[in-house]
């Protein structure tokens, strides 16, 4: 089975909307009906989120997400039941995105086998470090297909960037700014423009990202000028209320990208 | 496994044995990494040195006495002493930890400082190396502490700090140290955050024992003068994190003759839900930046945990405690609420000493000890109990 992933960059390489939301949201069964309405409205992939009960990268809107989906019930191997029957339902590449401690309980290589036996392309997990994915993990991701994604934002150096260019499969996640998710961006434009001037001098092999921040349509075409699309959660999540209504999911991609 | 062979402390990769390392997001990797490439270049700097070791005797008071306990000891048969950490300036150890970062953050070029706090002692002194230094301080406390530590919240104001409230989770020391994270996660360039135990990513455990470490060099130099030996048969200390235990512990490690007793607060007790007794509750995981032991579901979250004592309401303890506990150097004991409550009635009676309730679960343990009449301890009395006197007043009916 190809990574759908890197089909996807390799198909499409400018404008492309990804929405981040948390699986068990707002009621335990969400997890696919949310995911159900993203594609249909036009989302070119989704990450969806495993929650944890301390998550420090993480603004107000994902900590209460979290938070209500835990008191929910969710947890990985629920999620992974959830998830038995995703790829006859939806086709747009998918991605894991959690912290590493309820990986670690759950079991690295028994996460990779899961994730990959169900049909899910690739996996962020931001508080893994660098050294430990290669030394002790990588090869589980690898036999299982799934691209790791890394997160860089403007303090990273360029030797880091690069190391990490060498290590990702399918995209790197550029963060406009170092911060917490669902945060205004409150960086001058100046700087901003200088880092992405930066990632382009670097010529790096993966495609770019761009998250954090991204609240609209203006916000969402600002990153696809300076990278191959952008990412949006926070702001997404933000307009889930107790009851999912396909058309109201619907609304707001198409808000953004039309 | 051959037991001399054993390394205590933090190996080049910021590990100890199995615990530790640095599990961060991104974001918090720039300043990590900054203070990992230079936190010991600048601690061994003669000058760096100097400034600190008269800090800590001008200003914090340093050396703390080594007192011998008599009337405590006749109560035990045996010999007891107390390390008066209570008596450094702002009444606990946690100042010989924020007197040697806030030096750090200087050299750094760092202009604005946060830090997490529990029972307020941390944020205190924190917010004291602040005004002293001309920083800007920001401390961050569970919504539950602010309110069982009034008496600090007030003090930390007086000093001119900002004390916000962690809303989330239990309210409590955890969440505090999330949203000192979140803060510095958001402040990437001119920002560093005082963390207040020996817990986070490296380096900041081996950091933090190192500037707690003066406790048990003390200690040694002390004991030499009064026994005509530097070494006692137990030290003892409280963990929350585990700071003051660690710098108790710390010139001790390689001295395998001295047994290391480390008191876990066990709440309402181990098998009651409302606990915070890690190594015989927890297992191995990641918690704030390090692999060690922690409070978790089987699923892998976090749980939430108990104490009367703010400052020992933390699901985890630092990796170099995980380690020294699984290799089996320390001895990892469980004091109940109500056992920390009577063993500061005892000290408080029969030396006029009023402990910090923290120190108490150190000093209760005492009772389950049984002794030969001939040894010497070393309880280290972390803190005072002046913040704690309303939790006194309500336990005791004052
Ligand atoms: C007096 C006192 N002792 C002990 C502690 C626990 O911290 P640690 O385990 O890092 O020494 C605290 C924390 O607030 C404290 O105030």
């Amino acid at each position: 089975m190809n990574n759908r992933l890197i089909e996807l960059f390799k198909n499409k390489n400018k404008d492309l909307l990804s929405v981040y939301f948390t699986a068990g949201y707002p009621q335990l069964t969400d997890t696919l009906v949310i995911a159900k309405a993203l594609e249909e409205a036009g989302a070119d992939f989704l990450e969806i989120g495993f929650p944890y009960s301390d998550p420090v990268a993480d603004g107000p809107t994902i900590q209460h997400s979290s938070h209500v989906a835990l008191e929910n019930g969710m947890s990985l191997k629920v999620l992974f039941k959830q998830l038995e029957n995703l790829r006859r339902q939806i086709s747009v590449p998918i991605i894991l995105m959690g912290y590493v401690n309820p990986v670690l309980q759950y079991g690295v290589e028994k996460f990779c086998a899961d994730a990959a036996r169900v049909g899910v392309d690739g996996v962020i997990v931001p508080d893994l470090p660098m050294y430990e994915y290669e030394e002790l993990y990588r090869e589980h991701f690898e036999n299982n297909n799934l691209s790791n994604i890394f997160l860089i934002t403007p303090q990273s150096s360029d030797e880091r960037i690069r190391k990490i260019d060498e290590l990702s499969s399918g995209f790197i996640y550029a963060l406009s700014s170092s911060s917490t998710t669902g945060n205004k961006l409150a960086v001058e434009a100046s700087q901003t423009e200088k880092y992405f001037e930066r990632l382009k001098s670097l010529k790096l092999n993966n495609p770019l990202m761009i998250g954090f921040g991204i609240n609209d349509k203006n916000s969402f075409q600002k990153a696809c000028s300076s990278a191959n699309g952008a990412i949006i959660g926070s702001a997404f999540v933000k307009t889930l209320s107790s009851k999912v209504e396909g058309a109201k999911i619907k609304q707001f991609v198409a808000s953004i990208i039309e | 496994m051959n037991k001399t062979a054993i390394n205590y402390y933090v190996d080049e990769r910021g590990y100890f044995g199995d615990f530790g390392g640095a599990y961060i997001p991104e974001m918090l990797y720039p300043n990590v990494e900054e203070l990992r490439q230079n936190y010991l270049s600048i601690i061994n700097d003669p000058a760096f040195q100097q400034e600190f070791r008269e800090l800590l005797k001008d200003y914090v008071g340093r050396e703390t006495p080594l007192f011998h306990a008599k009337r405590l000891s006749a109560h035990y048969g045996t010999t007891i002493y107390l390390k008066r950490e209570d008596l450094n300036h702002t009444g606990a150890h946690k100042v010989n930890n924020t007197i040697g970062q806030i030096l750090l953050a200087e050299k750094l070029g760092k202009k604005r400082i946060i830090a997490e706090t529990g029972a307020g002692q941390h944020g205190v002194a924190t917010a004291t190396v602040c005004a002293l230094r001309g920083l800007e301080c920001v401390v961050y406390m569970g919504e539950i502490d602010i309110k069982r530590q009034a008496p600090n919240v007030a003090r930390m104001k007086m000093l001119g700090a900002k004390v916000v409230p962690a809303t989330s989770g239990s309210k409590t020391l955890k969440d505090a140290t999330n949203e000192a994270m979140r803060d510095w996660i958001n402040n990437p360039v001119d920002t560093h955050y005082i963390i207040g135990s020996v817990v986070g990513p490296h380096p900041y455990p081996d950091m933090v024992a190192r500037f707690q470490s003066v406790i048990s060099a003390e200690i040694k130099k002390q004991l030499k003068e009064k026994t005509g030996s530097e070494l006692p048969d137990y030290v003892m200390a409280c963990v929350g994190g585990g700071s003051n235990a660690m710098g108790t512990f710390y010139h001790f490690l390689e001295d395998e003759s001295v047994q290391l007793i480390a008191a876990e607060a066990a709440g309402l007790g181990v098998d009651s839900g409302k606990s915070a007794a890690t190594t015989i509750l927890g297992q191995e995981g990641v918690l704030h930046g390090s692999r060690s032991i922690l409070m978790q579901t089987e699923d892998g979250q976090v749980v939430e945990p108990h104490s009367i004592s703010a400052g020992l309401d933390y699901p985890g303890i630092g990796p170099q405690h995980a380690h020294l506990f699984k290799t089996g150097r320390g001895k990892y004991v469980a004091v109940t609420d109500d056992e920390a409550m009577q063993a500061a009635h005892l000290l408080t009676r029969l030396e006029g000493i009023i402990p910090a309730i923290e120190s108490s679960h150190a000093l209760a343990y005492l009772e389950k000890m049984t002794f030969r009449g001939d040894e010497k301890l070393v309880v280290c009395l972390s803190g005072r109990g002046d913040k704690d006197l309303q939790t006194y007043m309500d336990y005791f009916n004052l």
